[in-house]
């Protein structure tokens, strides 16, 4: 990974990796790099399954089928284990969220500078490669998650329900403004832990892939041959190869994480308190 | 790091990525799995129930054979017991017919024997006659004589 920044050393290496492809102005502002990534793999993810999904049998299965089915059964039984309700929703929800949430999370095992130079090639000036070090992409999902919280609620329970619990709960009539304002920390803390978990950890481990990718900076193929840039080069393949390793276990755990607290706070509002 | 639009943008993706799954991914794969289950279940009984049919055959099937062996047994002793009646029956005719034909060979000796008396008889009377006819060829008349030697003759 013999990178080439685009001029300001390290500092300007770390910020060119962390800054978006953007369009727009003020909140109306896309990134388009996030959106890009973020679109395709889910439509990698909705492509491949359907695919699956359109030729499945109840004969023997294919390799691609039995992989599916493994996933689908697998979160078939999260879901059973915590959510007793009717809905035909929550089961393909989590699919969806943990498969997604898991294809992001992999782009972050991407060596760092592969499809950023390739993008520096084509024209393009920024790339972040991995959506979920964007906050935008974490918060879109569990803002999602919140409203369908809500929702979930509402159905459950019915609007007055709903509005007792936020009122009246657990303090009973007489400690009103508390109620609301410990109901409404309550579940802002949900969304909010949900998308900066994801992002935290997302965010700091390609930070450090960014920081281990900085042994051979500004080194060139030629230069390698000095001992000094050798070794630099073989502690920088051993660190990267450590943290990927390290780091397949965190992005499988991010999105487990991110689609086990949704099946629980989903459960968990269409339940009464 | 600033939030903005990206995240409404994200907010559709996300909500038609669930929905392409709640209808086009989950059902159907949830359907073959099931379906599966059940065949696979069925399966399983099916097993179960032929091995106990297999094992109530091999019953049936000892029980069988161990009833044919038996009949067997009874089969070969009725033959045995009727064998050895036919050879004893058969001995005894064979006992009666050696009685039988000693019997006739004796009548027929006694009437061979009596036929050849009469012969002899005859022929003597005849050389008796032939005799005497020799002797008294010139007195005797052969007439007379022949008559009363006669019933000498059928003295013997």
């Amino acid at each position: 990974m013999a990178a080439e920044s685009g001029g300001g050393g390290s500092a300007g290496y770390i910020e060119h990796h962390l800054t978006n492809l953007q369009a727009g102005e003020g909140f109306w502002t896309f990134h388009i790099d996030s959106l890009f990534y973020s679109v395709l793999l889910g439509v990698l993810f909705a492509g491949s399954f359907y695919f699956a999904a359109r030729r499945a049998t109840a004969g023997v299965p294919g390799r691609w089928q039995s992989f599916v089915e493994m996933l689908v059964d697998f979160v078939n039984t999260q879901v059973k284990d915590a959510y007793h309700g009717p809905s035909k929703l929550l089961a393909p929800l989590a699919l969806t969220i943990f498969c997604w949430v898991f294809l992001m999370n992999f782009m972050d095992l991407v060596p760092v500078d592969l499809l950023p130079e390739i993008g520096l090639l084509m024209g393009i000036e920024y790339m972040k490669v991995v959506p979920s070090t964007d906050l935008n992409i974490t918060f879109g999902l569990s803002i999602s998650v919140f409203l369908l919280i809500i929702v979930f609620s509402i159905r459950a329970k019915g609007l007055g329900g709903f509005g007792r619990e936020i009122f009246f709960k657990p303090f009973g009539k007489w400690l009103l403004p508390f109620n609301v304002t410990l109901k409404i920390v309550e579940e802002l803390a949900k969304p909010m832990s949900l998308a900066l978990r994801l992002f935290g950890n997302l965010y700091a481990g390609e930070l450090i892939f960014i920081l281990i990718a900085l042994f051979t900076l500004g080194n060139t193929l030629t230069s390698l041959v000095t001992s000094a840039a050798a070794f630099s080069f073989v502690v920088q393949f051993a660190l990267g190869l450590a943290w990927a390793l390290f780091h397949i276990l965190v992005i499988t755990l991010q999105a487990f994480i991110f689609m086990m607290l949704t099946i629980v706070y989903l459960s968990m509002a269409s339940e009464e308190h | 790091m600033n939030i903005n639009a990206t995240l409404l943008a994200q907010c559709l993706v996300f909500a038609a990525l669930v929905w392409f799954t709640m209808k086009f991914i989950w059902p159907q794969v949830l359907e073959a799995i099931d379906q599966r289950n059940r065949e696979i279940a069925d399966g399983l009984e099916a097993a179960a129930r032929g091995r106990s049919e297999l094992d109530a055959a091999q019953g049936r099937i000892e029980q069988l054979v161990s009833e044919a062996r038996s009949q067997a047994s009874e089969i070969i002793e009725q033959a045995n017991g009727r064998a050895s009646r036919i050879v004893d029956e058969a001995r005894e005719e064979g006992e009666r017919e050696r009685l039988r034909l000693v019997e006739s060979a004796h009548s027929e000796i006694e009437r061979e024997t009596m036929q050849a008396r009469d012969e002899l008889r005859e022929q003597v009377a005849g050389l008796a006659i032939a005799g005497a006819e020799k002797i008294l060829q010139r007195e005797i008349d052969a007439g007379a004589h022949g008559a009363m030697l006669q019933r000498f003759a059928d003295r013997i």
